[in-house]
């Protein structure tokens, strides 16, 4: 023993950062994150009606759920009340991320910063009923039922979630560069768009990607506000699961998670961008 | 901020000025989010205080007449017979799975949810973020789908029953949907990075001289873990719980999926009353009880990492 070279790192041997039990428990629990979700994906291109028996490889649920007119429509009203909400939420983000950082307190500082994070603040199910309430009294007195009631519901709570990335890129900056811009007599919007807005476009991606994210996937909210044939995909696949499951639900769930997924990567690769 | 010109005039004044037209410019900014989110969750809710204090309708929505029935009903009922008032037993049923579930799921995510943390805060640095991304990312991903996974996992014909009939552990599939335990189990899934990240925050901070003092001074590990590392991340540990907690009380999607129509908690009692049991005022103000509940801890959490940020300094 004491002819052998001494260990070059002596703390591999001993070291007060391991913990008996705990690396096979966290393995564990990785793996378990992932397992339901993969074999999930791999009942998708079973070729059998069954969701228990594997019968070989087929595409025929994805074939099927893309001829699926309600699967369609359902996925197009996704997309776009996601974009059109992701997108004016991050307009309104922007402009109140721009006007809450870099600045000393101001009168109303703290509240406006309690508003735009109310959203986050309350449990979905309560702004569910609560939206349900109003639009329901709006509905029946208009009689006028559009999309316009989803996307006001999905920006307002989309806001909050594009609203972090955008402020914690602004708060890494400082006003130097748009001082000196001021000082060389540049009108405000030119400012604005020579100087601020290519040192903050990262974050302004990430939050339109995040608010993105958090529409496509609502379910609570859209369940209670949406109007008859207004079925966006989770509420649709929530209307499914009622029904015997078949392996198209799957397929649908594989095209979620594989887009999340890029989404997600992405995101995480922009705000990484920064250091 | 603008310097102000050095002009004879005042000095002081003309710096309150430009601060005045700076707070408004700053308000007029923020505009847009506040309007949209004042409009479409805010006085919503205020909407909703007036409904909790009307008369049910006959066919759902409401009847505009002051009641104070709709507050009571959260706790008591008026018997059929006599008219007297006694305690709803299915809604205090109701309450106390929420919060038994709640909390189970809280303890089970600290079971899995903190070593996976420590884990990830002790790989060397180049590998931390990986692993941090891969506990991440099924976070991100949508919940029904990532239910519905949990949902063919456990299904009378799912893969754990399968599995367990392959190997003759049992030779009847168990049922395990439409049973609380499969709401904790669900919840459990779906809410264990929220524990991992705050307790892996607190994790990554920790002063590991610290640690090896106390194995110098003969500490055993278990000694060491109790006296010096769990005291050190608490914070972070009752971050993370408060942190699954609240989904979990609130939670609507995981109990409808995996609950069914009996294992009712406290979000799917609210939905069935804008739904089959027409009670709206009621359904407000049960909505107005989750939430102060949640106020209560999220108040707690603010106050908590607020403290945090300062002993940081």
């Amino acid at each position: 023993m004491s002819d052998t070279v001494p260990p070059r790192h002596p703390a591999r041997g001993y070291s007060v950062r391991s913990l008996p039990g705990f690396s096979i428990v966290a393995l564990f629990t990785v793996a378990t994150l992932y397992a339901p979700i993969l074999i999930l994906v791999a009942y998708s291109f079973n070729s059998g009606t069954s969701l228990a028996v594997w019968e070989g490889f087929s595409l025929r649920w994805y074939v099927q759920a893309a001829q699926n007119g309600e699967v369609i429509d359902a996925a197009i009203r996704s997309l776009y009340l996601a974009l059109t909400a992701a997108g004016i939420a991050t307009v309104a983000a922007t402009m109140a991320a721009l006007a809450t950082t870099r600045t000393r307190r101001f009168p109303g500082k703290t509240m406006i910063y309690a508003l735009i994070n109310q959203p986050l603040m309350v449990p979905e199910i309560v702004t569910a009923v609560a939206l349900l309430i109003v639009f329901a009294w709006i509905k029946v007195a208009t009689g006028y039922t559009s999309m316009i009631y989803l996307i006001a519901a999905h920006t307002a709570f989309c806001i909050p979630f594009a609203y972090l990335p955008i402020r914690a890129r602004l708060e890494t900056m400082d006003n130097t560069l748009e001082t000196a811009a001021r000082d060389l007599y540049a009108p405000p919007m030119k400012v604005f768009l020579r100087v601020t807005l290519p040192q903050i476009w990262p974050g302004i991606i990430a939050g339109m990607m995040l608010a993105f994210v958090i529409s496509m996937d609502d379910v609570v909210i859209t369940e209670f506000v949406k109007s008859a044939g207004q079925d966006t995909i989770p509420t649709y696949m929530l209307g499914q699961l009622r029904r015997v499951v078949t392996p198209e639900v799957n397929a649908i769930s594989t095209v979620i998670l594989a887009a999340g997924a890029i989404l997600v990567s992405l995101f995480f690769w922009i705000s990484r961008e920064r250091r | 901020m603008a310097q102000a010109p050095d002009t004879p005039l005042a000095p002081g004044a003309l710096e309150h000025e430009l601060e005045q037209a700076d707070s408004r410019s700053r308000w007029l900014l923020s505009l847009p989010a506040i309007v949209i989110i004042t409009l479409f969750a805010t006085a919503p809710l205020l909407v909703m205080v007036l409904y909790s204090f009307l008369t049910p309708g006959d066919y759902g929505n409401v009847i505009w007449k002051f009641s104070t029935e709709g507050w009571t009903n959260v706790l008591m009922q008026r018997d059929i017979f006599d008219d007297t008032l006694i305690w709803a037993d299915a809604h205090l049923s109701i309450f106390w799975r929420s919060v038994k579930l709640s909390l189970i799921t809280t303890l089970l995510t600290l079971i899995f949810g903190l070593p996976t943390a420590w884990f990830v805060a002790t790989r060397p640095k180049g590998q931390r973020e990986l692993w941090l991304f891969l506990v991440t990312v099924p976070f991100w991903t949508n919940l029904l789908v990532r239910t519905i996974a949990i949902q063919e996992l456990i299904r009378a014909e799912g893969v754990i029953n399968n599995v367990l009939i392959f190997l003759h552990i049992i030779d009847e599939p168990i049922q395990m949907m439409f049973t609380d335990f499969a709401i904790g189990f669900g919840m459990t899934y779906v809410y264990l990075p929220l524990m991992v990240l705050p307790v892996y925050a607190a994790v990554e901070k920790l002063d590991f001289r610290l640690v090896e003092a106390a194995h110098d001074l003969y500490a055993s590990r278990w000694t060491a873990f109790r006296r010096i590392i769990l005291p050190m991340i608490k914070p972070g540990i009752i971050a993370g719980s408060i942190l699954v907690f609240i989904p979990c009380l609130g939670a609507y999607v995981t109990p409808r999926v995996l609950g069914g129509g009996k294992n009712l908690m406290f979000g799917n009692l609210i939905e069935l009353q804008f739904g089959a049991g027409r009670n709206w005022p009621l359904g407000a103000a049960l909505s107005f009880t989750l939430m102060a509940i949640v106020m209560v801890a999220l108040v707690y959490y603010v106050r908590l990492t607020s403290r945090e940020e300062k002993t940081d300094v």
